[in-house]
């Protein structure tokens, strides 16, 4: 295999009626999802759109998934932007994309025009129906080999400026391989698809569906406020395997609604994004006992998913769950300050997951993406995470936490210092600290000078993700500093939680 | 009834609570600010809202939300 559309051509062959993708208004199957993607890439290859990326600026839907294929099949890599995301964020993003092709929906066509700037804007409902150029596409996909990129997610960087991980076709398919082997999914398995898909936990729903001819059925967001509702969601619509961030199950059980009416046909539970509360793991697992539950970890620079624990045992409450083990073709190892190798440090990874690096940024690319220190015999490329962990007893790996300021807030990577640069641009304002409360899971803001908390609180809300605005902002005099005068984030952090 | 407008002030400052009523039709309170809605509430007026209740109808509006407190505390 060198492409991953291949899965959707198979797949497309054997199950042309079966439903592929479905949200709670349409529905898409296999031939569909081919045909769309077909039609709308000849349309991007006419207009000589090839080898290059493409923004798809969609509502989520199974159609955004459709264009996704048919931006593969023009041999160019797709670059998933949101509604959701503020301007600001997707005007860093097309600075550093300079993208020739946009694609749009009729719900995003006027935002996308903004972004534009010369590009061409496609609607989605223009080019889906188009004629098909098969000898165009075919002669493309000849020509395409597995290290050419297949997508760029954008995610935080702490200078202010989001970072474009770019995947090839090899690690992608790599990956789904492995994924699938151990999360045993089949054809009958129903994904109910939670994360957004410019976030690349929604590859572990949307790669597994072409390649198993299985179904994914997008969940509405405003279901993640009403866990009653969302229960009644997966059951209506019989879904019986979750891939979430654990924040939105922790949603479900925190509020007692596995107790009430728990949710009927789930066999697998595959979480991720932070560490699962054992506390609430506990509930899911009394709830629903033959659910099985497994562990994800692993960065968007390595993929996706690298590590896996499928949980075996009980836990107490002071236990961790285990990041557990690689998955096939990926090595992991723990590297100290030293660069030797450890006990406790830093979480490395090589192999066919190390993505190509950060899009049009040699210099963040090459502090990441480094020669393995092991080896000094020939070219090898590793990931250094900035994640610490260490062996636990049993010999199995456990997160310990971040060698710098991200962290982790509602299953989103988040850099405090990107929160900082945006505060500090601000007019008047000479300095700033944002601290992470990890007990009540909310970020709070620190600030000398500018403008006050109220009008601070509404101008960073326009400008960062809704994940990524501070819950509280304190304006003060003089921000506290360290013996060696650094902003003193610790005392600060402190001084929040004991409020 | 105040000082639950306060709670929803302090999430979304720009807002005019005492007269808005499609809270969730308009998308204006998010799942964060259901969470922290939740979790205050239990701190301030002792009231856990159980998962039956956390349905759009009783937080569309700071009345009805005032309504929902209300009627659990006198249960």
């Amino acid at each position: 295999m060198r492409n991953v559309l291949e899965y959707l051509d198979i797949t497309a062959a054997r199950l042309p009626q079966k439903v592929c993708y479905r949200d709670e208004k349409t529905a898409l199957t296999f031939g569909e999802v081919r045909q769309q993607a077909q039609s709308a890439g000849s349309v991007l290859l006419k207009d000589g759109i090839t080898k290059e990326p493409v923004a798809v600026y969609m509502s989520k839907t199974p159609a955004e998934l459709a264009a996704f294929m048919s931006v593969l099949e023009a041999g160019c890599f797709y670059v998933p932007i949101d509604d959701e995301m503020p301007s600001k964020r997707i005007e860093l993003i097309f600075a550093n994309l300079k993208p020739r092709a946009v694609i749009c929906d009729k719900d995003t066509k006027e935002n996308a025009g903004r972004f534009c700037d010369g590009a061409n804007l496609y609607l989605w409902d223009d080019i889906k129906t188009e004629p098909e150029d098969v000898d165009a596409l075919t002669g493309v996909r000849q020509k395409m080999i597995d290290t050419d990129p297949a997508y760029i997610m954008y995610t935080s960087g702490s200078t202010g400026i989001p970072k474009g991980v770019a995947v090839c076709h090899r690690s992608l398919i790599d990956y789904i391989e492995s994924f699938c082997d151990v999360m045993k999914f089949d054809e009958q398995t129903v994904f109910g698809s939670q994360t957004p898909f410019y976030f690349d936990a929604s590859l572990k729903d949307i790669y597994p569906t072409l390649k198993l001819g299985c179904e994914t059925v997008i969940v509405p967001h405003t279901l993640f406020m009403f866990p009653v509702k969302l229960v009644e969601f997966l059951n209506e619509y019989r879904i019986n395997t979750l891939c979430w961030v654990v924040s939105a199950l922790t949603m479900i059980s925190a509020f007692g609604a596995l107790d009430e009416n728990p949710p009927k046909y789930l066999k697998i539970v595959g979480f991720g994004g932070e560490v699962f509360p054992i506390k609430q793991y506990n509930r899911w697992k009394k709830a629903l006992p033959d659910v099985r539950y497994i562990n994800l970890y692993g960065p968007t620079e390595t993929t996706g998913v690298s590590m896996y624990y499928e949980v075996d045992r009980e836990f107490s409450k002071d236990e961790a769950i285990p990041l557990g083990k690689p998955f096939e073709n990926v090595d992991i190892f723990l590297l100290d300050e030293n660069d030797k190798l450890a006990d406790e440090g830093e979480i490395c990874m090589r192999g066919t997951c190390v993505t190509l690096g950060y899009y049009a940024d040699p210099q963040r690319t090459s502090e990441a993406f480094v020669q393995n220190p092991l080896n000094n015999r020939y070219p090898e490329l590793i990931y250094r995470t900035g994640d610490i962990a260490r062996y636990n007893e049993r010999g199995e790996m456990v997160f310990v936490s971040r060698k710098d300021f991200q962290i982790k807030h509602m299953g989103h990577r988040v850099e405090l210092g990107e929160i900082e640069a945006d505060v500090n641009s601000i007019k008047g304002v000479s300095a700033s600290c944002a601290v992470y409360l990890k007990k009540k899971d909310r970020i709070e803001l620190y600030y000398e000078g500018g403008p006050d908390e109220e009008q601070m609180l509404s101008y960073l809300k326009e400008k960062l993700p809704r994940y990524m605005v501070p819950t509280k902002a304190h304006k003060t005099d003089k921000l506290p500093l360290t013996p060696n005068g650094k902003i003193d984030r610790k005392g600060l952090t402190e001084l929040s939680e004991g409020k | 009834m105040d000082e639950l407008i306060e709670i929803l002030k302090d999430l979304h400052s720009d807002v005019d609570f005492e007269t808005c009523t499609t809270l969730i039709d308009d998308k204006i309170l998010d799942s964060f600010d259901i969470v922290s809605i939740v979790s205050e509430v239990d701190d301030k007026f002792d009231v856990a809202i159980p998962a039956k209740e956390l349905i759009p109808e009783n937080f569309n509006s700071a009345k009805a939300l005032w309504d929902l407190i209300t009627r659990l505390s006198e249960d």
